[in-house]
């Protein structure tokens, strides 16, 4: 089961210039938010900057996390 | 790839094309399954527009094909014009700022809850328990 401190982790690794803050909504390990801040966000649609934080974690958002809410800004 | 998924994928690119605001959901609009499914059924009702929606629970193989599809893990999926909108954070963030309306084509509604952006999901009971007599 991954903490809220290991997602923050595996984001600011997978993608450069990242710095997330990461919530665990319900203290279950498998329902999160992340708010990250990366430059590499610039010039990419919603979609894309949401989808660069998912491919962090492939298969695993929809299966043993169930839930990634995510909110990115380019600062 | 199986004939049924290859069925399956078929009905779900037919479904996107024939409708303008198609939201695929866990549960149904009356009765949603999940709390983010929730969240955007009440995001597109409080703009107004009519939408189409398809249970992605009856049966693994739509899900799974969806997320093919679309290159999205998770549900819900909102499609406007054919096009993947996003999930529950991006469908409230855009009716938030009035992204959701111009895109649909409707009015803005002037009560619109900014602040709903910033509300927890509530995450689904996981089992139900009637107590009989």
């Amino acid at each position: 089961m991954p903490s809220a401190e290991d997602i923050k982790r595996r984001i600011e690794a997978g993608i450069p210039d990242a710095r997330a803050e990461v919530e665990d909504l319900t203290g279950g390990g498998d329902h999160f938010r992340a708010t990250v801040v990366s430059t590499t966000f610039a010039g990419r649609s919603r979609i894309e900057q949401h989808r660069m934080v998912y491919d962090v974690f492939g298969d695993e958002v929809g299966g043993a996390i169930h839930a990634l809410s995510i909110k990115t800004t380019t600062s | 790839m199986t004939d049924d998924n290859t069925q399956i994928r078929d009905a779900i690119k037919n479904a996107i094309d024939e409708n303008k605001v198609i939201l695929f959901m866990k549960g149904t609009p009356e009765q949603p399954a999940c709390g983010f499914s929730a969240r955007t059924v009440a995001t597109l009702q409080a703009l107004g527009t009519p939408f189409a929606a398809v249970d992605i629970l009856p049966h693994p193989a739509i899900r799974q094909e969806l997320s093919a599809l679309s290159q999205w893990p998770t549900i819900p999926q909102l499609f406007v014009d054919g096009e993947l909108v996003g999930g529950c954070d991006i469908v409230t963030e855009m009716f938030a700022n009035g992204e959701l309306a111009e895109l649909v084509g409707v009015e803005q509604p002037a009560d619109a809850p900014v602040e709903a952006a910033a509300a927890p999901p509530r995450q689904s009971a996981p089992m139900q328990i009637q107590d009989r007599p």
